[in-house]
């Protein structure tokens, strides 16, 4: 693995942000009545690390944090969704790969760039590859899976939404804005 | 909200004696037969192999029974969700309807529907012995090595690692700032509306991210300082060589993946048909 793609801050991340995502998911979700689908704000957290670590490491914390999470909450993991988790991080991270959050930059066009990406990532990811996956991998009724997508899907986007676009202002907040200090004469 | 997680426990047993290597490649081709294959014969005979393998690791029931449960639970609601969403699932993937109970408008119990959710449970059922004791055998540290040894680059074994290394760190502070987040009022009961929900659910999830981040400067920079990343390859210090017995069970384990492929796709597809 190129070791520029894999710094170690990126390396740290994905290993913290995974056991994040794991007790984001066990504690923070709330359920919305449909089978095995909740409302998670760690999708939001993920969104938020995918913005600020770069798309491998959104790929890793969502493969690495979902697999982890299935396995020691509920002894199997369910590989549909763990790849669709995959995607979500990977994606956002490849297509905000303009939005400087680091140099505490957040404003209107960025947040609207930012929802943008994060609708249609989701939306690929939920209504797309997650229920695909599902009907290959363990041939479970195509209505039952897409609706259970399009209601993820849906929840996720609006988390992410609310939640991460909050998270992501607070963020840009607490950093010194590039060129902020002025000279005194 | 002392939840509890399923963890490495010592114990002596056969199956403690492989090296994590060992198992993950086990328990990965086992996963990937039960996921592929619908033929029943070969489901009964793994899930049957499944509990004697369990048995053998001497693991007490009761370490993971509470996993289990929420496994059960989760097996039944998918079941009946899956019965409402297509009761006639089953027909449309045999091709033939035996009509065993006729309930109300489109839903009738038929024998392929039956057989059907049979498959699909035994496919779950099959999977989740040796995934838990996958988990309850194999020491985190170890695991971490095991991914490095079959492949995976050491940067990506070594997040893994972290992660499973935090995971009881970080719930902490998720408790110790949800609790001073509730004596400051907030509440957290169910009753509250999803806006209000979300907006609590904020101020845990601000401090604990700001926290984490900060954890990730402080845990690179130690790292850093030690070494790491400097070279191409790194040693593990819950590495194990492979012995006799490593190399018995990755031939058994292969033996069952391809005997299994050849009796699924014997007959053209990956379901096994009574009916006909």
């Amino acid at each position: 693995m190129n070791s520029k793609v894999l710094s170690i801050k990126t390396v740290v991340a994905i290993g913290i942000g995974a056991a994040v995502f794991i007790i984001l998911s066990r504690f923070g979700s709330i359920p919305t009545g449909i089978p095995n689908t909740n409302v998670e704000t760690s999708y939001a957290f993920l969104a938020l690390m995918s913005l600020l670590y770069g798309p491998v490491a959104g790929l890793l914390i969502g493969l690495i944090g979902h697999t982890i999470k299935d396995a020691v909450f509920y002894g199997a993991p369910w590989f549909s969704w763990i790849i669709a988790s995959g995607v979500v991080g990977l994606l956002i991270g490849l297509a905000a790969s303009r939005i400087k959050l680091r140099d505490g930059k957040f404003g209107i066009k960025a947040i609207i760039s930012f929802n943008i990406i994060q609708v249609i990532t989701n939306s690929i990811a939920w209504f797309l590859i997650a229920p695909t996956l599902d009907i290959f991998i363990y041939a479970e009724p195509a209505n039952k899976v897409y609706i259970q997508g399009l209601v993820a899907g849906a929840a996720n986007i609006v988390t992410v939404g609310v939640l991460g676009t909050l998270l992501a202002i607070a963020y840009a907040k607490t950093r010194p804005k590039k060129g902020s200090l002025t000279r005194e004469l | 909200m002392n939840h509890k997680i399923l963890s490495y426990i010592h114990q002596e047993s056969p199956i403690h004696r492989l090296t994590g290597a060992a198992k993950l490649i086990g328990f990965i081709l086992w996963s990937l037969i039960a996921m592929i294959t619908y033929d029943t014969r070969i489901l009964v005979v793994m899930f049957i192999l499944g509990i004697m393998i369990f048995l053998s690791s001497k693991v007490e029931f009761r370490y993971i029974s509470f996993v289990f449960y929420i496994f059960l639970l989760f097996l039944f609601i998918n079941n009946i969700a899956i019965f409402l969403f297509e009761p006639m699932q089953g027909v449309e993937m045999y091709h033939t309807k035996h009509e065993i109970l006729h309930i109300i408008g489109h839903y009738t119990l038929t024998a392929e529907q039956l057989f059907y959710q049979f498959n699909l449970t035994l496919k779950y059922l099959t999977i989740i012995p040796l995934a838990l004791l996958f988990m309850v055998t194999t020491h985190p540290s170890e695991f971490a090595a095991s991914l490095n040894k079959i492949g995976v680059s050491y940067r990506i074994a070594y997040a893994v690692a972290l992660a499973l290394r935090y995971i009881p760190d970080i719930q902490r502070d998720y408790q110790n700032i949800s609790l001073a987040q509730q004596a400051r009022g907030i509440d957290l009961s169910k009753k509250q509306k999803l806006t209000k929900k979300l907006r609590y659910a904020s101020s845990i999830l601000m401090p604990l991210i700001f926290l984490s981040l900060n954890r990730i400067e402080t845990i690179s920079a130690a790292i850093e300082l030690r070494g790491f990343g400097s070279q191409k390859r790194r040693s593990w210090y819950h590495e194990r060589p492979f012995t006799k017995e490593d190399y018995l069970a990755i031939m058994l384990i292969i033996l069952l993946f391809v005997f299994s492929m050849i009796i699924t796709f014997l007959d053209g597809n990956r379901f096994y048909n009574p009916f006909r």
